[in-house]
């Protein structure tokens, strides 16, 4: 058990993001929880109170993906409350189906926005942020619809593909100067993000992935899947030939 | 039209919607505890978090829950609604009596508060009330100080129903939790069993480490349906009973080996086959003596309803809600695997408990039939059904049971 751990977890108020700050609350960190709706955040806050040490402080920043500007005074804030970052954690996304987002250009828009563009904009700051006080780590939730284009996730898997390769250059970029940059990339996970999806096989639970994050920040892995059987499934995907894929409607 | 849903461990179709109407709202996301007050153990939550979450907080501060159940997978809000009984009912009651209160959210969509001051009818209608009153929200409860994570247990042999009732009351005047099993399986000298006694452990009695959950083994598939048959079942009864050698053992045991055995095996409820199983509980008037529970155990016998768990417990005064279960007398708890017969079995097992003026757990209940309840429930039942009416006058929130027990529209 890591002592004293300074944590922001930027969409800890549900899903996965609420099970990744609870777990940092239990073996007794401070957490700095970023998210858009305040009395929502004030909720999480509590109960990570209830959960964690009775020395630890439980905090909430105002911060919106949608609004890059909110992301430098929300940075700013938790480190003048908690005092220094170890680790930033970000679940915070959204989700649209091919189908759902075809006929939207304004929800594509969105999410090609917060996915893509903003989740790096928030990443910069952060970087900027630990590479100051002399390292930490960036743990960014991706997926592996990254991994390899398919017909059922065109716009999200190139919103994702796209935030798993500027990781892999922070990685490549800033592990030596003490960046840990950690890319998690969950398959299916029972959440709010997915309900009403119909659900395929080998589906996780946030508690779960949240659980794998962890143990990937504090073993500095660069990249992890999640549930673990994703990386087999995942190598498969990518290796089978266009012509089968085109086949596919997954 | 609603149903909230926990985290399903009703063994019926309490948590299921009607049939013409198949969905069902998971409240499990709603899982955040939101104050606790370390001066008087009130804590307050949302009606998703589950028992295995707060013994996961709370164990280590010394609380523990005022009330739990046998398996820690369930929701406040399912707790409230069944208005969840345990080890301790002698002594301290249902769930319910712990509750200061409610936050609802009710079928004209207005948020109100309820508490056993605060429209006392609505709370008395939703402690117990299946979820038909209105959507759970928070639950405010208090929780018990503990002197130590442990517990101390002493467990006996007992040979045959009369004495295990008889020493299960005597046990009730000095231990605050007490339960047992005994075999419904053999016939004649049926009724040997184990009663386990048991009370928080002091500082000094306790190990210095904390109690750890148990590793979960798994039932991997669905069981065949001759994994139960009455012989092998025998052979289980006759091997537990004999494997507790001395007339007594004592000791400081886990609390999660204690309060929940059944969640060692995850999944347990495949090993019942593919049809599964449905339990029967009832509680029968404490005036009718173990004559009732023994004829209740050789009716269950004779059907031949192979089980390898009856387990009896007695119950204090009666509960809070306005359709509560227990009431002071024995509760009687058989397992039976569904097969074709089992509606037909748990019939003549209502015309018994009807004729001895008991009743039955609705948690547990999927076969009762609505002439069966009303018979049982009366006058309590033309209560619940006036303060119900009175806030869900269209019965907005309905299940399968409340289709199959109340007559709401499927």
């Amino acid at each position: 058990m890591e002592a004293k751990e300074r944590v922001v977890v930027f969409g800890g108020t549900r899903g996965i993001g609420r099970e990744v700050a609870r777990l940092y609350a239990q073996r007794g960190a401070s957490v700095a929880l970023f998210g858009r709706n305040v009395s929502d955040l004030e909720r999480s806050a509590a109960d990570l109170r209830a959960r964690g040490v009775p020395e630890a402080t439980m905090t909430t920043m105002p911060c919106d993906l949608a609004d890059p500007k909110s992301f430098a005074p929300a940075l700013d804030l938790a480190i003048s409350t908690l005092g220094k970052l170890d680790i930033i954690v970000v679940t915070a996304a959204v989700f649209g189906t091919q189908d759902a987002l075809e006929s939207d250009s304004a929800a594509t828009a969105r999410l090609l926005a917060l996915d893509f563009a903003n989740t790096i904009l928030f990443c910069e700051e952060a970087r900027k942020r630990l590479l100051k006080a002399g390292g930490g780590k960036l743990c960014v939730f991706s997926s592996v619809a990254g991994d390899r284009a398919r017909s059922s996730v065109v716009l999200y898997g190139a919103a994702k593909a796209g935030l798993s390769a500027y990781l892999a250059g922070l990685d490549a970029r800033y592990r030596r100067s003490g960046l840990m940059t950690i890319c998690v990339k969950p398959g299916f996970v029972r959440t709010g993000m997915t309900d009403g999806l119909r659900e395929p096989p080998f589906a996780g639970e946030a508690e779960e992935v949240a659980q794998i994050a962890v143990n990937a920040i504090d073993h500095n892995l660069p990249v992890v899947y999640a549930p673990p059987m994703w990386r087999s499934v995942m190598a498969v995907v990518r290796a089978l030939p266009r012509f089968v894929i085109r086949r596919m409607n997954f | 039209m609603w149903r909230f849903r926990g985290l399903g461990r009703s063994y019926g179709d309490a948590s299921l919607p009607p049939p013409t109407n198949p969905r069902a709202v998971n409240t499990t996301r709603a899982n955040r505890i939101l104050h606790f007050d370390g001066a008087t153990g009130i804590l307050r939550a949302e009606a998703g978090l589950s028992f295995k979450d707060i013994n996961a907080a709370f164990l280590k501060r010394g609380y523990f829950l005022p009330v739990s159940p046998g398996t820690q997978f369930v929701t406040l809000g399912g707790a409230v609604a069944a208005d969840i009984h345990g080890k301790n009912h002698h002594i301290d009651g249902c769930f319910g009596r712990h509750v200061t209160s409610l936050k609802m959210r009710l079928a004209d969509g207005d948020m109100v508060t309820c508490s056993p001051t605060q429209k006392p009818e609505l709370f008395q209608a939703t402690v117990g009330g299946m979820g038909l009153t209105g959507n759970i929200l928070e639950v405010s409860f208090a929780m018990v100080r503990i002197p130590s994570p442990w517990i101390f247990q002493e467990s006996e042999r007992v040979s045959d129903i009369e004495s295990y009732v008889e020493k299960l009351a005597e046990a009730a005047t000095s231990w605050p939790m007490t339960v047992g099993w005994i075999d419904c399986v053999r016939k004649g000298a049926s009724g040997r069993g184990i009663l386990i006694k048991g009370r928080w452990a002091t500082p000094d009695e306790a190990p210095t480490e904390f109690p750890s959950e148990p590793l979960n083994l798994r039932v991997p598939f669905e069981l065949p349906e001759w994994a139960l048959s009455e012989s092998l079942v025998r052979v289980f009864n006759f091997a537990y009973y004999w494997k507790h050698l001395p007339q007594k053992t004592q000791g400081v045991v886990s609390p999660y080996a204690f309060f929940y055995p059944l969640d060692f095996v995850k999944d347990w409820n495949l090993g019942y086959g593919p049809r599964g199983l449905t339990q029967y509980q009832c509680v029968l008037p404490r005036d009718l003596g173990p004559s009732a529970v023994r004829r209740l155990v050789e009716l269950v016998a004779g059907l031949g309803g192979a089980s390898p768990l009856c387990v009896i417990k007695d119950c204090g005064t009666e509960g809070e809600g306005l359709l509560t279960f227990p009431k002071p007398g024995i509760s009687i708890a058989i397992d039976l695997p569904v097969r074709s017969g089992t509606p037909a079995v748990v019939g003549k097992l209502n015309e018994r408990v009807i004729a001895d003026g008991g009743r039955i757990y609705l948690a547990k209940d999927a076969f009762t039939t609505s002439a069966h309840f009303q018979a049982m429930e009366g006058a309590r039942l033309v209560r619940f059904r006036e303060a119900r009416d009175r806030y869900d006058p269209r019965h907005l929130f309905r299940s399968a049971q409340s289709v199959r027990l109340m007559g709401d529209a499927r």
